[in-house]
């Protein structure tokens, strides 16, 4: 067996594992999706009836909740592996520490993924937005910006789950690595919404790819440290 | 670490005092700009600050490789002085530049000046990456976890101003002219000698502080170890 195909091996059990647990349990998924829903229907009161200023900060409002929601993800997944000792049992593994953080962040993309098929139609209802003919391009975003999320939000829930006031140290670490992430995002689905008047919504996703590229380059090559504790 | 004790000593005066001739000179000897006035002194030491604080996370961040390849303590000892430090001339620049901006551009924050959001981000990174270190009790885990924080800012660092200077450059939003360009008289004498004059004061300030900050790192990771020793009983 190839080296590659060991690794793609550990990377699809690793998700595999934690896709079972919480689809029995269905808290995830479920608990996830409806915080994502409640956070943008109290942004509907923190700005007010007015129609066309809920439309025009939709995008943003649509980012912040897939962050805030996805936040819930991670750190839920890296729970998996703190309770019971779970994740020593993991770092004992003769598989590359690679392929072990890869896994996790393949197990938490199809819940981010779930995260933007509510949320997004939700901001469609909730906020006056037309979101029809936007569509490949926001799919695109989405999914873009998820397996970004994904690959930083993995290294830094793996990083704080053994660690006094993990609860408060995620966000705060998280928000600003991610910052590029949401600029770009937001941007791309502005553009997209608006019919991508100038042509800019391929040049947002290109830097979220690059971000994607980067953070999943950087994790994979550190997690392991992390994980060696 | 008491051999080198007077020529550190010696460094911090020769700091203190060419940092304060070097501020007598641009408040005193330097004329007034005929835009900004009397706000363009403010820039010598935000221009000296801004430097010293990105050259600081550059190496704290190349310390922090230099812990996970060799596991030599002295390196997680420079990474926290170097991210320290960089802390406080990030906020240095940053309050420096707060201070110019709301006489100059009239407003404290610029949300489109890609050298502002990204220098705030700095801060907000290694303040996260100081608060890990804090979090954390045994020292080797303490390097290891605040390492791998300090390798992500410093990648993180470059796409957040290409992301910033994107979104400004797409939306075509209200330029501002580089700072250090905008003198008018376009750069003269007086005022290139005072930049020089206070970056070089804060040069001696920066390793003075980097030396000292290091120096006590170091003792307090051999503290700790005997901490341990003894928790466990082992003679020292």
């Amino acid at each position: 067996m190839t080296e590659v195909t060991s690794d793609v091996r550990v990377i699809i059990a690793v998700a595999g594992k934690d896709w079972r647990g919480e689809l029995r349990s269905r808290q995830l998924p479920i608990g996830a999706a409806f915080f994502g829903a409640v956070t943008l229907f109290v942004f509907g009161f923190a700005l007010g009836p007015d129609r066309a200023a809920l439309a025009q900060a939709a995008p943003g409002l649509l980012w912040l909740a897939l962050i805030l929601a996805g936040m819930l993800v991670v750190s839920r997944l890296q729970q998996l592996e703190t309770d019971d000792g779970a994740g020593e049992q993991l770092a004992l593994y003769p598989a590359s520490r690679g392929a072990i953080y890869l896994g996790k962040v393949t197990a938490a993309l199809p819940f981010l993924l779930l995260l933007g098929a509510v949320l997004l139609p939700a901001t469609a209802v909730l906020y006056s937005v037309v979101i029809g003919p936007a569509l490949p391009a926001l799919v695109a975003t989405i999914v873009l910006g998820s397996f970004g999320f994904a690959a930083v939000g993995t290294f830094y829930a793996g990083l704080t789950a053994r660690m006094r006031a993990r609860e408060i140290l995620l966000p705060l670490l998280l928000l600003p690595v991610i910052a590029p992430l949401l600029l770009a995002a937001v941007r791309a689905t502005v553009a997209a919404l608006a019919g991508d008047p100038f042509s800019e919504v391929a040049s947002w996703l290109g830097l979220l790819a690059a971000f994607d590229l980067v953070m999943v380059a950087v994790g994979a090559a550190t997690y392991g440290t992390v994980l060696e504790e | 670490m008491n051999r080198a004790a007077l020529p550190v000593r010696l460094l911090g005066i020769a700091a203190v005092l060419t940092i304060g001739a070097a501020t007598w000179y641009g408040l005193f000897v330097v004329p007034p700009d005929l835009n900004q006035g009397d706000a363009q002194r403010i820039l010598y030491i935000h221009v000296a600050s801004a430097w010293h604080a990105f050259f600081s996370f550059g190496l704290a961040a190349a310390a922090s490789v230099g812990w996970l390849i060799w596991r030599n303590p002295r390196f997680d000892a420079a990474a926290l002085a170097f991210a320290e430090v960089g802390v406080l001339f990030t906020v240095s620049t940053i309050w420096a530049g707060m201070m110019w901006g709301k006489p100059v551009w009239g407003t404290y924050w610029q949300w489109e000046d890609p050298r502002l959001v990204t220098t705030a981000l700095l801060l907000a990174l290694y303040l996260g990456y100081l608060l890990v270190r804090r979090l954390t009790d045994d020292p080797v885990r303490r390097a290891t976890r605040a390492a791998a924080v300090a390798i992500i800012a410093a990648v993180d660092i470059p796409i957040v101003h290409f992301s910033v200077t994107w979104w400004r450059g797409l939306h075509q939003g209200p330029t501002f002219g580089n700072p250090e360009t905008i003198l008018n008289p376009p750069a003269p004498g007086a005022f290139v000698t005072a930049l020089l004059f206070m970056l070089f004061g804060v040069i001696l300030l920066w390793a003075w502080l980097i030396i000292r900050r290091y120096q006590l790192a170091r003792l307090e990771w051999i503290a700790e170890e005997a901490a341990q020793r003894a928790a466990v009983g082992v003679p020292a």
